[in-house]
């Protein structure tokens, strides 16, 4: 901001033409429009503050006993087992959205078809359907029981996973799309054949491009296993949200869930902080 | 396609290159109408003419990187138009040198050099690495094997992309105006490697804005217009004394600066 006038330069500064005094003016308004602004924003507080019933809000949703009978189990099951839904359907929806986005920039086209059909599905399946059909019709249609998987339901890994792999084939086939054709003209120049150029040049840059949107998919998908609350699980493959939610329901106290909350919190704000840091580290190196 | 013409390679009178009738088209605008050319094993050609004279792309059709739509490319004699032709085969021996380099940024200098080597020559490790470090010492840049291409100036990373071609053990070098994207200064020492190249007897076709090294370095040079050769020759003959007024005209353009 310079629209600094004489005024505030001090002596021994030129005078600024009459044409140009409208600097100030305008400097006036936008510090009117910031104080009003201000204003608002402390008004909706203080409303807020003086409406809510702070006694109920404390004892139905802040409850310090409650939370304390919570530990250790909300951490070492319920958060346990939401990270491990998110790793594995993480890993799944990797291997599906990298085999999606090659078969989808193939020159055959029915395997462009085929990726485009899974990719508009389950982009546009609410991902609480998917689970839904995954978790309880998959079991029926084929006659098969999801097996128990490091301690989680496979059901979960496998809906969550193909959500994910349908949002991150968009991801990385933007990415592979980035890498410079010189890149491949140059491999195929040496001889390397298509498959090596894929392996050894063109997927290695574009996972390099899409580290950033994919920690973003990550952050969205370990708060998309919130979802899997739906499923009917055992007591020992409850993910948070589950966990929350039941351990809450004698009494109706909501204590358990503003803990869950936290946790959450305590997980994907780092992990957003990790984005802005890659993402900017990537705007350096280009 | 093309007709089959199976000359073997190995009777030894075969042209290192050879372009008959080649043609190439871009939709309906026709970049080449119709090349004869013979680069001959051990010699230098060069390729002058004005930016969409077709230059570029007739070298781009040497090894395919670029479909031709009419004609044949012979290589050694074998025709790599032929549908069954196996191109991996063919481009392993063939280098090829971009305008932009196109070095591999996710790679070391030595990695970009040891890649394809062990990857289609199938070398070991130690062996490609072996070999690796030598050629990037006939490029002069042994001691930035460890950088990473960011790390290197222009010049600098076209000589790794050279020796990455020289690493293959290729039969003949192809180079696509490999000076044009360099700052003045750095023009000099890729320059050099190229000339001592061809003084070690590399067979190489050469697209370039030099006249310079095409005077001094190049045994036949060919000057392109609007898809066809319009000019060639020894460079005394074609660049001192142009016989068509369009070489004539692109020469004093050239020459101007």
């Amino acid at each position: 901001m310079s629209d600094l006038t004489t005024d505030q330069l001090g002596p021994g500064k030129t005078p600024v033409p009459e044409l140009y005094r409208s600097g100030r003016a305008k400097r006036a308004r936008s510090r009117a429009y910031r104080l009003a602004a201000y204003a608002i924003g402390l008004t909706l507080l203080v409303a807020f503050g003086l409406t809510a019933d702070w006694a109920t809000i404390g004892e139905k949703y802040f409850d310090l006993e409650r939370a304390k009978e919570l530990f250790p189990e909300i951490v070492t099951v319920a958060a346990k087992n939401t990270l491990i839904y998110t790793v594995l359907a993480f890993v799944l929806g990797v291997v599906l959205g990298l085999s999606a986005a090659l078969l989808r920039l193939s020159s055959i086209r029915p395997y462009r078809w085929a990726a485009a059909i899974y990719i508009e599905i389950f982009r546009g399946l609410p991902a609480l359907l998917t689970i839904v059909f995954v978790g309880f019709i998959t079991p029926i249609a084929l006659g098969i029981r999801f097996p128990e998987v490091l301690g989680v339901s496979s059901a979960g890994i496998v809906a969550l996973g193909l959500v994910a792999g349908a949002y991150l084939a968009e991801t990385i086939r933007a990415g592979i799309e980035a890498v410079p054709p010189g890149q491949v003209e140059a491999a195929r120049s040496l001889g390397m054949t298509h498959g090596q150029t894929l392996r050894k040049v063109v997927v290695p840059q574009a996972f390099r491009i899409v580290v950033p949107p994919l920690t973003n998919e990550l952050v969205l998908l370990l708060k998309d296993t919130a979802l899997l609350a739906v499923l009917g699980v055992t007591i020992d493959q409850k993910e948070l949200t589950k966990f929350g939610r039941d351990a809450g329901a004698q009494g109706f106290n909501g204590t358990p869930l503003v803990v869950a909350g936290l946790l959450y919190l305590a997980i994907t704000i780092p992990l957003t902080r990790l984005v802005s840091v890659l993402e900017k580290r990537n705007r350096v190196s280009r | 396609m093309t007709t089959p013409t199976p000359t073997p390679a190995a009777d030894g009178h075969a042209p290192a290159i050879e372009l008959r009738g080649l043609r190439k088209s871009f939709g309906t605008n026709e970049v080449l109408r119709g090349i004869d050319l013979a680069v001959e094993a051990r010699q230098v050609v060069c390729v002058i003419g004005a930016s969409g004279s077709g230059k570029s792309t007739l070298l781009r059709c040497v090894n395919r990187l670029e479909e031709p739509t009419g004609g044949s490319v012979l290589i050694g004699g074998i025709d790599i138009t032929h549908p069954d032709c196996d191109l991996d085969l063919v481009r392993r021996n063939i280098g090829m040198v971009f305008q932009q380099f196109n070095l591999f940024p996710h790679l070391k200098a030595i990695d970009n050099v040891t890649l394809a080597q062990r990857q289609v020559l199938g070398r070991s490790a130690s062996e490609a690495r072996q070999v690796g470090l030598a050629v990037l010492e006939r490029v002069g840049l042994t001691e930035k094997a460890d950088a990473y291409p960011a790390q290197l100036s222009g010049g600098q990373q076209q000589r790794v992309a050279i020796a990455r071609a020289l690493a293959m053990n290729p039969d003949m070098m192809l180079f696509d105006e490999a000076t044009s994207a360099l700052d003045p200064e750095l023009v000099g020492d890729v320059l050099e490697v190229m000339r001592q190249l061809a003084g070690e007897g590399m067979t190489m076709l050469v697209v370039t804005h030099e006249m310079g090294f095409a005077r001094r370095v190049a045994d036949h040079v060919v000057f392109m217009d609007e898809g066809v050769i319009c000019e060639q020759g020894p460079p005394e003959q074609v660049l001192e004394h142009p016989a068509t007024p369009r070489l004539q005209q692109f020469l004093e353009q050239v020459l101007e600066h």
